[in-house]
């Protein structure tokens, strides 16, 4: 039984371009699935498909179904606000590109964190301040007393995004959906979130759906690939086959791409 | 030393009030030797390019232009300099005018520096200036691989990669020496990267253009460059050929940096 099945989805712009094209994929409960593409491949489009986020004008045919422990099986496509209000939080979630646009800059990190923990498990006073600081401290946020007071400008950039990723998990959603998570981070930044969003994901039994235009950042968080291009599925397969023996011409072109700079940094190491 | 084209001497920067932006910051940048500025977000290198580019002065210390202190107050050397040194910017989206035609963007250093043997002889016949800016736009389109054709378009109908190009292209067509690069590559997908790079590596080579990078991806730079240095909070932690400090680190940061690079695993 799968968690998320996306079968036969499209989604065109308002003026009638196919920007996702009958994509299909299915990801099981503890699945860790790479979705990789480079600007303009759809591969955004189909997390904010699953989400029921599209803007408005898109419109989308083919199903989106979430099956998740504790809710009804859910179909996403054409569902009502009222329902995919229900689901998102609970069975999906999604960190996003830029910490600074995901975050309200006018209310306190603490307030915005315990949001989804006041609705979601109920929680109000002493219990939800107490909640708040361990989902703080659960993304390894140091001082998550002074972080929970500040605003999100008063914080780093890798900061910014652990809150945002303690948002996103503090309900225990059964899929996360992380587009491009570490994009806007340094390098040993990325390093650092990419291995806590490894474990906490291990550690509570979450699926993934990991959205990336960077195959070497993939490779190293999930299991599976998806590699897409002009809103269709090119190629899929485990990480280890796409990066050894690519199929498809633009597989074989990314992963030399990638190659390219790994083999001009090891020809400089001893 | 004295050949030199561009060097930093004991450069300091900084706002008042707060902690001073770069310290200390020495190095040089030699003809036909790239060199990569590498660092992470705060570390003050693009502080450090703007100090280059002259567009800020350093509090004290001093950047050498030909062994000569920068001096932009000088109208004749002020030409110089553009002349000898260009630059093209990390955003391709907002680095190009949207309203103006490629050609345009493209012949903008003639223009504003008068350059080229026709736009220099004012007494040459308008004509024959505006056929040689003509001429020079569309060599320089073709030596970064753009078609003849693009001149007459405009900005919003070409992708990031190509947009890249016509912004190299705008900084090659006055046929600069040193060309400063703020992460050229870092907004682009990394198929477009690798042209990007091969474009900037062929430049280099065959027109005897020297690279300033600032970038933070240490494979684009290892790619590219012959010379390093590492910035950490303002000062230059560790510095060289590019071969002994990405083989070697001695700096714990400059380690760091390299363990942090993200790999692809290893093909069997």
């Amino acid at each position: 039984m799968s968690l998320l099945t996306v079968s036969g989805l499209s989604v065109h712009a308002p003026d009638g371009r196919a920007l996702v094209r009958d994509l299909s994929f299915a990801i099981g409960p503890g699945d860790r699935l790479g979705l990789i593409g480079e600007s303009g491949s759809g591969k955004s489009l189909t997390a904010l498909a699953i989400m029921g986020l599209l803007p408005a004008g898109m419109t989308v045919s083919g199903s989106v179904l979430l099956d998740t422990p504790g809710l009804p099986a859910s179909e996403v496509v054409g569902a009502p606000a009222r329902l995919l209000n229900r689901l998102r939080g609970r069975a999906v979630t999604a960190v996003f590109q830029e910490p600074l646009t995901a975050l309200d800059p006018l209310m306190r990190v603490g307030r915005q964190v315990a949001g989804p923990l006041r609705r979601w498990r109920g929680l109000r006073g002493a219990a939800l301040r107490e909640a708040t600081l361990a989902a703080l401290a659960e993304v390894r946020l140091t001082d998550p007393e002074r972080i929970a007071r500040a605003y999100p400008h008063e914080i780093s950039g890798g900061q910014r995004q652990r809150v945002a990723i303690a948002m996103a998990l503090a309900c225990r959603p059964a899929l996360l959906i992380a587009d491009e998570p570490t994009t806007a981070l340094d390098v040993s930044v990325q390093a650092d979130v990419l291995s806590l969003l490894a474990n906490l994901i291990a550690a509570h039994g979450m699926s993934l759906l990991f959205i990336t235009h960077d195959l070497a950042v993939v490779a190293g968080v999930t299991d599976r690939v998806l590699v897409m291009r002009d809103g269709t599925a090119v190629e899929s397969g485990t990480v280890r086959d796409i990066v050894t023996a690519p199929r498809a011409p633009y597989t074989r072109d990314l992963v030399n791409s990638a190659r390219t700079f790994d083999a001009a940094l090891d020809r400089r190491k001893p | 030393m004295s050949n030199a084209i561009l060097e930093a001497r004991d450069v300091h920067f900084g706002y008042r009030h707060s902690a001073p932006v770069l310290a200390g910051v020495s190095f040089a940048v030699r003809p036909g030797r790239s060199m990569a500025l590498v660092g992470e977000s705060g570390a003050g290198k693009t502080t450090l390019l703007r100090l280059l580019l002259g567009l800020a002065r350093p509090g004290s210390g001093a950047i050498l232009f030909d062994g000569r202190e920068l001096d932009l107050g000088d109208r004749a050397r002020r030409l110089e300099f553009r002349r000898g040194v260009q630059t093209v910017f990390q955003d391709p989206y907002s680095s190009l005018d949207p309203r103006q035609r490629v050609s345009r963007i493209v012949a903008e250093p003639l223009r504003s520096l008068g350059l080229g043997p026709a736009a220099v002889d004012r007494d040459a016949p308008r004509a024959d200036r505006r056929a040689e800016i003509r001429q020079r736009v569309a060599a320089a389109l073709d030596s970064v691989g753009l078609p003849a054709d693009a001149a007459d378009r405009y900005p919003h109908e070409f992708s990031g990669g190509q947009r890249q190009r016509i912004a190299i292209a705008r900084a090659v067509v006055c046929e600069p020496r040193v060309l400063l690069a703020d992460e050229p590559v870092s907004a682009l997908d990394v198929t477009t990267r690798v042209r990007i790079v091969d474009l900037l590596g062929e430049l280099t080579r065959e027109r005897g253009l020297t690279v300033v990078m600032v970038s933070h991806d240490l494979g684009v730079v290892a790619t590219l460059c012959e010379d390093i240095a590492v910035l950490e909070r303002g000062r230059i932690v560790e510095q060289g050929g590019i071969d002994a400090v990405l083989g070697s680190p001695t700096h714990p940061y400059t380690r760091r940096l390299i363990a942090s690079a993200p790999r692809l695993p290893a093909a069997r």
